[in-house]
């Protein structure tokens, strides 16, 4: 039952939020509705251990034997626990931000969750693109409506990239059902007869998919833009939240179901990767707007998750789970810092501001943490998951290439160092100038979010352990499916 | 108390509570009351430490868990503190020594406003944790922990004063030098869990990494011990990594006494020191350390001689005596190494306080150029610097005579180019120290008329850490006698026997006899002497104020190092991210994927065009279809 | 007679039909070209019905293809009621554009 809760109380309450007519009311009323997922979901997670309750199986579409079937597994808790934290926080941070026809933005804001929540838990393939589109629609319209000046060419650019890249794995869906049974159920997915040259290219058209999403090199440049362009509401749900689906997609949907090929084109794939991070870690120093320095940081971590899947090892899938979850606090704790740093100078070019420290010290505080987090300081949360991706990636018994994409990609932990310490020092340090003399200090609510966050990085970063305990399950059925298949 | 071993864990969280009290509270505590918390904290954890040691001297040793800090599949990373004759040692090191330089600050950094002075104690104070965890971590990875936590109080605290922005650069290169460190260490990490599955460094099943060598490679042992070692040239400023230390002096000056000089640039020798085994089994490695130990040494003395910044020169001095230490590490002199990090911790320290003192007097005045005669106005802190200055340049009996002899005799032992060479170092210390000294306290004095009229001597809480730092200088030295001067009365050596004790076994430890002993001993003291005496002879009458020309340039200038890391690594990065980022992003894959949708634009455009819109050409075009249709139904179909 | 010389005739019909509406502007006559393919097409329904049924080896030789007659007659019918509709369209046409060209009516291009 708390499954369908999940993906109906967004659902609904983003539905009714539509009829809502004054902005505050609006405001308010997606809060709460965010607030009651959250409290569903912490008690999915924590307090109800009976696995019927945390799994629907309702009757869809028999004809074409998909059913809607929703399962909260250890990866769904992780990601929907980050989904219903993520919502809360940026409505709260966002608070005193105004939006044109606000009813309608927050309609999409909830209505997006819905599609979030429904394609972290479906366990039909069906049923997973349905909400996958599901939650694309709303961000289309969301960046479309409220986005920068560019916003039409860069939400056009967006969603017929992340639209076409669907398609790809719409038809792969179909290949697939029609070999397992013509069902959609996970578990005939699971067990489909596919010959390796067909999981071969099979695999191509799931993983661009999820590449796109995810991204990877050479598949990002629309996310640098995207999120430059969108409103940083938007932009904080698609890189803390919405990333997080293609990674999904590729250990739920790719990685178990085409696992020979997955084990083939590992070190193809794991190679994009590691270019990717370095890549984008370079680009990143070279950014001045904040958006894009944090896009780029962004297609960096998210790289180094995406090759700790490929290289098929125990650590590093479950460093994966917890980086998941990590990787969307702090980088929603970044944005939540460069909307403030907009809001209050109405610019997010670097070489505009400094010396904020002078004058926003709290602020300056919450952002030292939330970037320490992103370069994965030990006793943050990030030093738990890269930790364990690194060391996924380095002892890796499939993958022959493991300590060389580890070193590789080790320097970008060095290169992260270097642009995100460039961020603060040209941003928070140094001398005020005109635009920031007569800067202020963050107001409470924000403080509460940002402390909040900081708090989560800490507790996250110190005891890790409940945490990874609660996505052991789900690491360890289908790193058996990867593993059992294999040739060797 | 029954098992003082319990209480290890209140050695790091009493600086801990310490920071959040003053870091959270930053606002509405007194000044006072933050210097209460601030030593208060650092003193408690002290005493505890002197308990911890005294403990542990009567053989109680011993590991502690606490939690699972990581745990996945058979990988067991457990929270644990471990208590052996290393950590008691360095615990009592950092905890002593950082309350003497918490206690300096006091009065140092009175002038700050209260919110600053209250966030500088809190840095001080979460260094004092970073590097407890350091040090007392029953693994490599509580180790890491620790050892990026001080990286990033170091950061902090180099920048403190953030508004200047050279001070935040050299805050940055500090902390990415040290990153780059850091990744071979934590590659070294990854490598054991790969080979042993295990990262604590001993466990009661055996199972430990130190219990497991044998069943590594030489191969395996060498890259490990390769790559922590690059760790330590990061932290503990070695060839190549070293440049950031001498710009870190950026910071307050008891913050270059506590972090850059006495505390955590030793973290690379505690390191080694505490996988001196696998050391010993590398002899490759061993050979690595010691030349890059040694050829630190020797460049960075070099350098230190053209110095005119009396932080720079102490900068420089102490790359340099971690060359030594490493030189010591290389050659298997690990007590030796160890003894010479504990004497140049006090010596070191009280050279940067006493150096604190008179940058103190003399208004923030850096430049040994415009000091001069000091020693009149500032007697405490004149007696106090000469006596650090002798026992870094190794006059019996103070302290650094007998570390440095120790690891100097063993370098003979292992290879005598290794004592030329050292000794060559060893003499320009002494010669640059001296340099420096009599710059600054003899002669007469150079500065500005109002410098003069406020020369003054130092308070008391910062008078009082000279002191007795300047007492553990000059004496320290005498718990590592050698055999040679006085059999049986090397109570350090003894007293850390049993951490080295399986390198004791592996290793083909060359005695030398007595006479030869003799020898090595009495020429580097009498080179000290006579580098000593020109040194004073020269520098008190005529101080060197111009600028260097020739040679001396190039040393003055460091050798251009900074420059030559700027040519091959950051402007190459700049250039390669512009480049990408003009030419790669924009111009190839955005362009690419722009391409495709122009291209979909371009076709339709074209197909457009045969929508006339004239009904005789849609007629024309039906009519041609349907004749396509016959002959393909009529003639082409089979 | 031979079903040759209908199908000639038809097809010749059909052509001048095919060719006049290619080739003139002139809706009405464009119009009328139609009119003569539909005839054309009329004819041979005509023709092949009354000859099917012969050469099945019907009994009443006048009676026999009647219904394929009959379907040209709904034909016809149907085709009045669409030159009506369809001379109504060039009306308007004319009222609006004042000619009936029809390669003044390019407007779709756009």
């Amino acid at each position: 039952m708390i499954p369908v809760l999940l993906i109906v109380i967004p659902l609904l309450s983003g539905l009714a939020t539509f009829l809502i007519k004054q902005e505050k009311g609006a405001k308010t009323w997606s809060l709460l509705a965010s607030l009651i997922t959250l409290v569903v979901s912490v008690i999915g997670i924590t307090m109800v251990k009976d696995k019927a309750a945390l799994s629907a199986n309702l009757e869809w579409l028999p004809m074409l034997g998909s059913s809607f079937s929703v399962t909260l597994d250890g990866m769904g808790q992780i990601l929907c626990l980050l989904t219903a934290v993520a919502f809360p926080m940026i409505f709260l941070a966002t608070w005193n931000a105004s939006y044109k026809n606000a009813k309608s933005f927050y309609a999409l804001m909830l209505l997006g969750q819905a599609g979030l929540m429904g394609a972290f838990l479906a366990h039909d393939a069906l049923l997973f693109y349905f909400f996958w589109e599901l939650a694309l629609i709303p961000a289309y319209f969301l960046c479309s409506q409220w986005g920068g000046e560019r916003r039409i060419a860069v939400t056009m650019k967006f969603f017929i990239y992340t639209f076409v890249g669907s398609l790809f794995m719409l038809i792969g869906i179909i290949y697939v059902y029609f070999h397992a049974g013509q069902n959609f159920s996970i578990e005939s997915f699971y067990s489909a007869a596919l010959s390796p040259k067909e999981q071969n290219w099979l695999f191509w058209l799931f993983f661009v998919a999820f590449a796109i999403k995810m991204p990877i090199f050479p598949l990002h440049t629309w996310q640098p833009d995207t999120y430059e362009q969108s409103p940083t509401a938007v932009t904080m749900v698609l890189s803390g939240v919405m990333v997080k689906m293609g990674l999904l997609g590729v250990i739920r949907w790719l990685a178990p179901v085409l696992p020979m090929a997955t084990w083939q084109n590992g070190d193809t794939v794991g190679l994009l990767c590691v270019i990717g991070m370095i890549y984008a870690s370079i680009l990143a120093i070279q950014q001045d707007d904040l958006k894009r320095l944090i896009a780029y940081s962004s297609i960096a971590h998210v790289g180094l998750m995406c090759l700790a899947i490929f290289v098929t090892s125990e650590k590093g899938m479950q460093g994966v789970m917890i980086q998941m979850f990590n990787h969307g606090i702090n980088v929603i704790g970044l944005w939540i810092v460069v909307e403030l740093i907009e809001r209050q100078f109405g610019t997010r070019k670097i070489s505009e501001l400094g010396g904020l420290a002078q004058k926003a010290p709290a602020l300056a505080i919450l952002l030292v943490v939330v970037s320490l987090a992103n370069v994965a300081l030990p006793l943050t949360n990030a030093f738990i998951g890269e930790f364990l991706l690194f060391t996924g990636v380095f002892t890796s018994t499939v993958s022959k290439m493991g300590p060389v994409f580890t070193a590789v990609a080790g320097l970008s932990i060095i290169l992260s160092a270097v642009y995100t310490l460039n961020m603060i020092q040209r941003v928070f340090f140094g001398n005020t100038n005109q635009l920031t003399a007569s800067a202020h200090d963050i107001r409470s609510n924000e403080k509460i979010v940002l402390g909040i966050l900081v708090v989560a990085i800490l507790v996250v970063g110190v005891y890790p352990k409940p945490f990874l305990e609660l996505t052991q399950g789900t690491v360890e059925a289908i790193m058996s499916k990867m593993i059992t298949k294999h040739p060797i | 108390m029954k098992n003082i071993l319990q209480l290890v864990w209140m050695v790091p969280v009493l600086p801990l509570i310490g920071f959040l009290i003053n870091g959270l509270f930053r606002k509405q505590l007194s000044k006072p009351l933050v210097s209460l918390v601030g030593c208060l904290s650092v003193l408690s954890s002290f005493v505890i430490s002197v308990l911890i040691f005294l403990d542990v001297k009567n053989g109680h040793t011993g590991v502690v868990n606490y939690f699972d800090f990581i745990s996945v599949g058979k990988l067991h990373i457990p929270f644990a503190f471990q208590a052996d004759q290393l950590s008691a040692l360095w615990l009592l090191v950092v905890t002593g020594v950082g309350f003497l330089i918490h206690l300096y600050s006091t009065a140092y950094m009175k002038d700050e406003e209260p919110q600053h002075y209250a966030r500088y104690f809190a840095y001080l104070n979460l260094f004092v944790f970073s590097m407890l965890l350091l040090i007392l971590g029953a693994n490599f990875v509580i180790m890491f922990i620790g050892w990026e936590g001080v990286g990033l109080c170091s950061y902090l605290l180099i920048g403190f004063w953030f508004k200047n922005n050279e001070y935040g650069n050299a805050a940055k290169k500090a902390f990415i030098m040290n990153r780059i460190g850091d990744l071979g260490f934590l590659l070294a990490i990854f490598w054991m869990v790969l080979k042993l599955g295990t990262v604590t460094y001993h466990t009661g099943d055996n199972t430990g990494v130190f219990d497991l060598v044998s069943k590594l490679s030489t191969f395996d042992i060498t890259g490990i011990t390769l790559l922590l070692f690059v760790g330590a040239t990061g932290k503990s400023a070695q060839i190549p990594l070293y440049t950031w230390l001498p710009d870190a002096m950026a910071g307050p000056t008891p913050v270059s006494a506590l972090i850059h000089a006495a505390t955590m640039v030793t973290a690379g020798i505690y390191m080694i020191a505490r996988s001196n085994i696998l050391y010993t089994l590398a002899p490759v490695t061993q050979t690595v350390v010691a030349v890059i130990g040694l050829a630190t040494a020797l460049l960075a003395a070099t350098i230190a001689l053209k110095q005119n910044d009396i932080k720079k020169v102490l900068a420089y001095s102490t790359v340099s005596q971690l060359g030594y230490m490493f030189l010591g590490l290389g050659v298997g002199a690990y007590t030796g190494a160890v003894f010479h990090v504990m004497t140049h911790a006090f010596f070191k320290a009280l050279l940067f306080l006493g150096a604190g003192s008179v940058i103190h007097a003399m208004h923030h005045e850096q430049d040994i150029r415009n000091m001069g005669g000091l020693k009149k106005k500032l007697p405490i802190t004149h007696l106090t610097f000469l006596i650090g200055c002798i026992a870094i340049a190794g006059i019996p009996p103070f302290s650094g005579f007998f570390s440095k002899d120790e690891i100097l005799a063993a370098a003979y032992a292992n290879n005598p180019i290794y004592w030329y060479l050292g000794v060559a170092g060893a003499l320009m210390t002494a010669f640059y120290m001296f340099r420096l000294y009599a710059t600054t306290f003899l002669g007469q004095f150079r500065g500005t008329e109002e410098q003069k009229h406020h020369l003054h001597e130092s308070p008391l809480s910062m008078t009082f850490p000279l002191i007795v730092l300047a007492i553990l200088a000059a004496l320290a030295g005498f718990v590592g006698v050698p055999e040679v001067l006085m059999p049986n009365s090397h109570a350090l050596g003894e007293f850390l026997a049993p951490i080295f004790a399986d390198s004791a076994k592996h290793a083909h430890a060359h005695h030398l006899d007595h006479s030869t002993e003799y020898v090595l001993m009495a020429v580097s003291v009498i080179g000290a002497a006579i580098a000593i005496i020109y040194a004073i002879f020269r520098f008190t009458r005529k101080p060197d104020l111009q600028e260097a020309t020739g040679f001396g340039k190039v040393l003055a200038d460091k050798w251009y190092v900074d420059e030559f890391y700027n040519g091959i690594i950051v402007r190459p990065l700049n250039w390669l991210g512009k480049f990408l980022n003009t030419y790669i992003e924009k111009g190839l894959i955005d362009w690419v994927v722009n391409g495709v949708g122009r291209s979909v634009n371009y076709l339709s455009r074209q197909v457009r065009l045969v929508q006339s819109g004239q009904v005789g050409s849609y007629v024309l075009l039906m009519v041609l279809s349907i004749l396509v249709f016959f002959v393909i139904q009529f003639f082409l179909k089979k | 007679m031979k079903i040759e010389y209908y199908i000639v005739l038809s097809l010749a019909l059909f052509c001048i039909g095919i060719a006049g509406v290619l080739t003139r502007r002139n809706a009405i006559i464009i119009f009328m070209c139609i009119e003569l393919m539909l005839n054309a097409v009329n004819l041979l329904l005509v023709a092949f019905s009354k000859m099917h049924h012969v050469a099945e080896g019907a009994k009443n030789v006048a009676m026999a293809g009647i219904d394929g007659q009959l379907f040209v007659f709904f034909i016809m019918v149907v085709a009045a009621a669409e030159v009506s509709v369809g001379l109504a369209i060039i009306v308007m046409m004319y009222r609006n554009t004042h000619s009936v060209d029809v390669n003044f009516l390019n407007r779709l291009k756009h």
